[in-house]
């Protein structure tokens, strides 16, 4: 598959010029660096994740056939298929792999990748949720569910909000849902803290793609 | 040893029964719950999916906050939290390159951080610290006759398994004997509740509730007993899309293990918050509050 249609059937907007290999090699490279990334090349293809994986009834591409795409530099599938966005983060894969891999941080960097470089399929909906979530905890310093879901059904369809409303609306009568977001005092102090971090990883991927260039 | 709480987002509104029946229940056991002062969200597992370095700050300036209120201890009833601040504590313990960073992020906000804090579970500190001997000694009445599904989830007990066992984790269930409950088999107690896949794609995550749910049905089960506001949001929140869709007639109630801990305590129904969960658990516990 070409750049183009990689871009076509993911959005793809803020590659910066970079050609399928450079990313490829960026994403590999992204992988090796985050705690016991560069377990992924002990993988011996033995299903494991895939077979504990509750989702992977869901998913396009198992675990394992994601892993080995991805370190055959075939991106496009990787990026094309629903895989990671299935992923509920329940460590199963991670706790039995029996490489030591650390399944679930890797897909927890393909997830940040993929939302990087706007190369997701159009049909996943949490990189949009956790879009929403990260702004309101950037904005507020905690994350308040009322406002978390009427921004995510504003964004992705107003009408999934009106098949669950009678049941928000009982969430609502037994005070389990409010309309007052909690601000944190010390917000000062998070972006602060913040603001240096980002700064950091912002250099990290600067150096990575300086690399594949 | 300083115990502070760290309460987290879910359970301010959501999951506010956790918060409350935890409270009401370490007071009847004769502990003050010290909350974290002005903590923030934890990230979840949403805003470390796109940023990695970044989303350790959230978990930092809580660590920073509570090592500065002489806590030897932070713990939480979310797991997620749990995990998240577990993760960055361990990577400071651990990669001193990492360490650098977080204390140059935190000293740039007036904020120190040495590592001193451990973060866990109150399930762990129930059991490990207090003591189901404690709770035998305390409780006023017995649960007995209530059959209970323990269910671990994922974040529990995965990845660290830290205080049970990643694949067959223990604590729920002897912590049901202790209050005089009958734990009933639940061979899916560790499989996962669908996350935060329920909620952007709930359709798609029904069959996996409908196992959990039939799962604790098949085995007779009165309850299930949970630990994680996320567990209890999906299995009771969409428990009637899983009988719309399959044309089951499940009335499976969802409680937390804390709210029966207040019972066995005799502490009110009331004030333990049962009636606020969706599918009503009050017939079953009736007999008990």
């Amino acid at each position: 598959m070409t750049r183009t249609e990689l871009a076509r059937a993911t959005g793809g907007q803020k590659k910066g010029g970079l050609s399928e290999e450079q990313l490829a090699k960026i994403f590999l490279d992204e992988v090796y660096r985050i705690p016991f990334g560069e377990r992924i090349n002990l993988c011996i293809q033995c299903g494991t994740c895939s077979a504990s994986c509750p989702t992977a009834y869901l998913m396009d591409y198992s675990p394992r056939e994601i892993f080995a795409a991805l370190r055959a530099g075939m991106l496009d599938r990787v990026l094309e298929s629903n895989t990671v966005w299935m992923c509920t983060s329940c460590y199963y894969c991670t706790v039995r792999c029996p490489q030591q891999i650390k399944i679930t941080d890797i897909m927890y960097e393909l997830k940040r990748l993929a939302t990087e470089y706007d190369l997701y399929p159009r049909s996943a909906r949490s990189p949009v949720m956790s879009g929403i979530f990260k702004n309101l905890v950037d904005r507020y310093g905690r994350n308040q569910e009322m406002n978390l879901m009427v921004r995510y059904y504003l964004r992705t369809g107003i009408g999934q909000m009106f098949k669950s409303a009678f049941r928000g609306m009982a969430l609502m009568r037994k005070g389990r849902m409010s309309l007052t977001t909690h601000k944190v005092k010390g917000m000062d102090q998070l972006h602060k803290v913040i603001g240096v971090l980002e700064g950091y990883e912002a250099e990290m991927k600067k150096q990575t793609r300086e690399a594949a260039r | 040893m300083k115990y502070i709480y760290y309460p987290g987002c879910s359970v301010q509104h959501t999951g506010r029964m956790y918060d409350r029946s935890f409270k009401a229940a370490w007071k009847a056991l004769g502990y003050d719950v010290i909350e974290l002062e002005d903590w923030n969200c934890c990230g979840a597992t949403a805003y470390m999916s796109i940023r990695e370095l970044t989303s350790h700050a959230l978990a930092a300036r809580n660590l920073a906050l509570a090592e500065a209120e002489g806590a030897d201890v932070l713990m939480t009833g979310c797991p997620a939290c749990y995990l998240v601040l577990g993760k960055t504590n361990d990577y400071f313990k651990q990669d001193r390159d990492f360490a650098a960073k977080i204390r140059t992020a935190l000293q740039a906000a007036d904020l120190d951080y040495r590592g001193t804090v451990e973060v866990r579970h109150i399930l762990d500190v129930l059991v490990n610290d207090i003591g189901l001997e404690t709770v035998r000694e305390k409780m006023t009445r017995s649960l007995e006759g209530l059959k209970v599904a323990s269910y671990y989830g994922c974040q529990l007990t995965r990845p660290y398994g830290r205080f049970d066992d990643t694949e067959d984790p223990v604590l729920l269930d002897r912590f049901v004997e202790a209050i005089g409950a009958t734990r009933v088999p639940y061979p899916l107690k560790t499989k996962c509740c669908g996350g935060m896949v329920a909620n952007t794609d709930s359709e798609r995550i029904l069959p996996l509730l409908k196992e959990l749910i039939s799962c604790a049905h098949d085995g007779n089960a009165d309850c299930i007993m949970v630990a994680c506001p996320l567990c209890h949001m999906n299995l009771d929140f969409y428990q009637s899309d899983v009988n719309k869709r399959y044309g089951t007639d499940f009335h499976m109630p969802v409680v937390y293990f804390t709210q029966l801990l207040g019972l066995a305590l005799g502490i009110s129904a009331r004030e333990l918050e049962i009636g606020l969960e969706l599918v009503p658990a009050d017939k079953v516990l009736a007999k008990y509050a």
